[in-house]
């Protein structure tokens, strides 16, 4: 059964080095996804307020393009994208009213009701193609990579749409430990980057980005790993910014979770996109020989 | 900081106005603090997530009224993933943004930011920075 691929806004620029890495990887791993046709942005946010249903008709309208395609699963590879779909998807499953309130609003399409299942790469190998069998495509084991798991919020919170236990997960050690890495677990590891506050208060989200990277190389991190383009904007591109307004902000190399798949998979290096990485990320991976 | 309440502060419209927008009852709170502790942009706030819901629940719409809390706020939901009482923290923050967004004001504006600061930003944070402070 193929799956619908979900890329969203970021990953087709600022975040190509995630969307080829994971197109590399997914295509060695036998995973067969389809990028939708006719898909739009997702609003990135999740609407919180109860009166407002009209930023939910996005996400829902690209998962009426899943369903429509005849998929019964939807694959986003970006943390905000997964949980805007993810959630708009249980709003449509579980909330008859609003349900019923959306599909007579987009009364030019059919009805849905929650029937597509919305995967991030990371749950879809833990459940659907399993840790045991990606240990045996593994040709480049990262051994010696100490690297920590830096999660974020939207793949852990809230409950409904959570990967794993909001507050004690291990999806992320799991599968950098299949990878062959040295995992270094870090108490900061689910702790917000700052994430849209970069926007409205740049130095709210430097301190707090500080302190998370601070905390993974004080604990033995030589290098951090994450999912979303947000986070690796605000923990990864602005080191510079980071190490410029705080004084011994460390150089901290950051990579998405698929740019170290795709090297243990033996997957050539053009695949990850490093020149849109920190020169430190690449010089570590010469470092220890995986490029 | 100290607040003096008479029958003359107290103006439950506000709480009235969050609870219809975010579904979410402030009355529930028994300040325990657990969010206070677990944001990680407290430091940034004039005043912690716990006042923030005291102050809702003795309907103090003049002490709020010019707070930075829920502008500060991340929408990360560690609070709301660690709330014994099982409130929806962010969501009272977003009703609290949108109570003054719906009147047409902006927390930020997009003309005043310099192209040198956001060439380099993901769209991702273009959306959602304007989707929670502009209106």
């Amino acid at each position: 059964m193929s799956i619908s691929y979900y890329p969203g806004c970021t990953l087709k620029t600022k975040a190509k080095n995630l969307e080829s890495s994971a197109l590399a990887a997914m295509k060695e791993l036998g995973i067969k996804v389809e990028e939708l046709d006719r898909w739009n942005c997702c609003g990135a946010v999740y609407s919180l307020a109860d009166d407002d249903l009209i930023h939910i008709v996005a996400p829902v309208r690209d998962l009426i393009r899943v369903k429509e395609r005849g998929h019964d699963t939807v694959l986003a590879l970006c943390s905000m994208c997964y949980n805007t779909l993810a959630r708009a998807n249980h709003l449509m499953k579980n909330d008859e009213e609003k349900r019923k309130t959306i599909n007579m609003f987009m009364d030019e399409e059919p009805d849905y009701a929650g029937e597509v299942r919305v995967v991030h790469l990371f749950d879809y190998l833990r459940d659907d193609y399993g840790w045991d069998k990606l240990k045996e495509k593994i040709k480049k084991p990262l051994n010696g990579l100490k690297v920590g798991p830096y999660y974020g919020c939207t793949l852990l919170r809230p409950k409904e749409v959570a990967l794993d236990h909001p507050d004690n997960p291990s999806i992320f050690e799991k599968f950098l430990e299949t990878l062959g890495a040295e995992v270094i677990n870090f108490p900061m590891s689910t702790q917000c980057c700052g994430a849209y506050q970069v926007l409205g208060n740049p130095d709210a989200a430097v301190k707090v980005s500080h302190e998370i990277l601070t905390d993974a190389v004080a604990h033995g991190a030589e290098a951090l790993a994450l999912t979303c383009p947000l986070c690796d904007y605000n923990l990864g591109r602005r080191q510079n910014i980071m190490q410029e307004k705080i004084e011994g902000s460390p150089e901290v190399p950051v990579y998405y979770f698929t740019q170290l798949l795709a090297l243990a998979l033996g997957l050539p290096a053009a695949d990850c996109h490093l020149e849109l990485n920190r020169e430190s990320a690449v010089n570590l991976l010469k470092d220890k020989s995986y490029i | 900081m100290s607040y003096k309440i008479t029958s003359k502060t107290i103006d439950d419209n506000l709480k009235r106005k969050v609870s219809e927008i975010s579904g979410q009852m402030a009355s529930k709170c028994f300040q325990c603090g657990t969010c206070t502790g677990s944001c990680p942009m407290i430091e940034q706030m004039h005043i912690t997530p716990r006042r923030l819901m005291a102050l809702l629940q003795w309907g103090q719409a003049d002490a709020l009224r010019n707070v930075n809390t829920h502008w500060i706020c991340a929408s990360c939901h560690v609070c709301q993933v660690r709330c014994p009482r099982g409130i929806e923290i962010p969501k009272v923050m977003e009703a609290l943004r949108l109570i003054k967004l719906r009147t047409n004001e902006n927390y930020i504006e997009p003309s005043n930011l310099q192209p040198e600061e956001i060439i380099d930003l993901p769209q991702i944070a273009l959306v959602s920075g304007f989707r929670k402070m502009t209106s």
